[in-house]
């Protein structure tokens, strides 16, 4: 073993191999936020529409659910980076290629462009948005009908049913998982090297083709997954305590 | 827009059939292994004994919290390492497939132990008592009591993760590996025709994807009539 070789200078982005493990984690937990912005807002929306008794968005809510679970999360991958810019507008394609800045400026030097960047977020978000869709559909499908049928009965509207009693409760219910979900974007954000992102994963196999140290560079990497999720599903934790529903099953401090 | 040439996938039939066939038995071995090895992980982790149940909950956390292809990577680095050192032919080169095949059985195993320990977990204690108290061994009493209902219980989520195995396969792309997506992302280098390759991959899989979870849906509502 030699973990010193973390302190030796590399060969790119002036600063050390340390350097490049701590930039791989920035791009990491950069691609996993903002896709997770996109995967939770949309997703919300579209496990609502699920619930709802119009025909119309429950209809549009399968169909996307449908096409976003069943094409492997790779593939989206490159259908985002490879087809789209050449089946849109020439124009628009090329200035996606290759007028979009590379990322160079940044605290973390990184050596893809900003396109390479937004076509990981994007895939990554619109992917797992069909996941959370599901999780937020069988929180919603989880409550008695009667909570429904009692807002409705007290005048509220279908929309004021929603934001007072049916989303506070199954947005509450449905913490434990939605925070795997939320692992589950930090952990397949690795697939964004396939499109030259250099995040955690890249830059360990990078590291490792540079000095040959591979079990250090992974060893390393992997000790940052397990810190990061870890820390994740202690604060997961401690929220779900603080929110919890009086008179549902307290959640387990295992 | 640009112009396009689906002859392309015409040409290159044969170079993707052998890529699905690829990706096929990648999955048929993972699956197999990752039962199997999956069982034997979950009844480890449920054992009485801490020397059998803390390395395999270990090695199950340490395996979910770390992207696949970062496992792909490691085993793809320790797979041939392991086999020199059992064979003694050091530096022996172990193809890609082999080392594909070590990290998903390796993978699988960890995510159906989970499953499997929750099927094992939802069956009453009363069972396997009832089993002792016919004067089963704990052997007999898994093979011949628990494990048939468990495996019951649980069949449409083992289902469901087969169905998201089958998706993952396509990873093996980050070691080279010539599978239905690896066989069209060179087909698409090749001939310069990448959008009509990756369209051609994206529905290809969803087709089948699609109808493996329509016939899962199905299945569970058979077993819910059926109990």
């Amino acid at each position: 073993m030699d973990w010193k070789v973390f302190l030796d200078t590399a060969p790119s982005g002036g600063m050390t191999y340390l350097g490049w493990l701590i930039s791989g984690l920035f791009w990491t937990l950069a691609v996993s936020a903002f896709a997770w912005v996109i995967a939770f807002s949309l997703g919300s929306l579209i496990g609502v529409m699920r619930t709802t008794p119009i025909r119309a968005a429950r209809a549009i809510g399968t169909v996307y659910v449908e096409i976003f679970r069943n094409i492997p999360l790779l593939v989206q991958m490159f259908l985002w980076y490879f087809v789209v810019p050449e089946i849109l507008p020439t124009v628009v394609g090329d200035w996606l290629k290759q007028t979009l800045p590379y990322l160079f400026t940044l605290p973390f030097a990184a050596q893809f462009s900003l396109f390479e960047f937004l076509a990981a977020v994007l895939c990554l978000g619109l992917y797992t948005a069909s996941r959370v869709a599901e999780q937020v559909r069988s929180g919603i499908e989880s409550l008695p009908r009667g909570q429904t049928n009692a807002g409705l009965a007290m005048g509220l509207t279908l929309p004021q049913v929603y934001r007072h009693v049916t989303l506070p409760m199954s947005f509450r219910i449905i913490i434990p998982p939605m925070t795997s979900e939320f692992l589950t974007i930090f952990k397949n954000s690795s697939t964004a090297l396939t499109i030259g992102v250099l995040e955690l994963t890249a830059q360990s196999r990078q590291i490792s083709e540079y000095t040959f140290k591979t079990f250090e560079a992974f060893a390393a990497a992997t000790l940052i997954y397990i810190v990061i999720t870890m820390t994740v599903i202690f604060l997961m934790r401690a929220l779900e305590r603080r929110v919890a529903v009086p008179g549902y099953i307290a959640p387990t401090s295992h | 827009m640009r112009d396009f040439d689906w002859s392309v996938i015409w040409k290159y039939r044969e170079s993707l059939i052998d890529g699905l066939i690829t990706s096929c038995q990648l999955f048929a071995i993972a699956l197999a292994g990752g039962i199997f090895f999956g069982t034997l992980l979950a009844l480890a982790r449920l054992s009485r004994w801490k020397a059998l149940s803390m390395p395999a909950a270990s090695f199950v956390n340490l395996i979910r919290s770390i992207p696949f292809i970062m496992a792909i990577f490691w085993f793809y680095f320790l797979t041939p390492m392991a086999v020199g050192a059992i064979t003694g032919k050091q530096g022996e080169a172990v193809g890609p497939f082999v080392s594909a095949v070590v990290a998903f059985i390796m993978v699988e195993s960890a995510y159906y132990s989970e499953i499997i320990r929750a099927g094992i977990q939802s069956i009453p204690k009363g069972q396997p008592a009832a089993a002792a108290a016919l004067g089963m061994t704990y052997q007999q009493s898994m093979v011949h009591v628990v494990l048939p209902q468990a495996f019951r219980n649980m069949l449409p989520v083992m289902l469901t993760q087969a169905v998201i195995l089958f998706q993952d396969t396509s990873l093996v792309y980050v070691v080279a590996l010539k599978d239905f997506l690896g066989a069209a992302s060179k087909a698409g280098q090749l001939t310069g025709r990448v959008v009509e390759m990756y369209l051609f991959v994206a529905l290809g899989f969803f087709i089948i994807c699609f109808a493996a979870s329509w016939l899962v849906k199905r299945l569970q509502v058979r077993l819910t009539v059926a109990r």
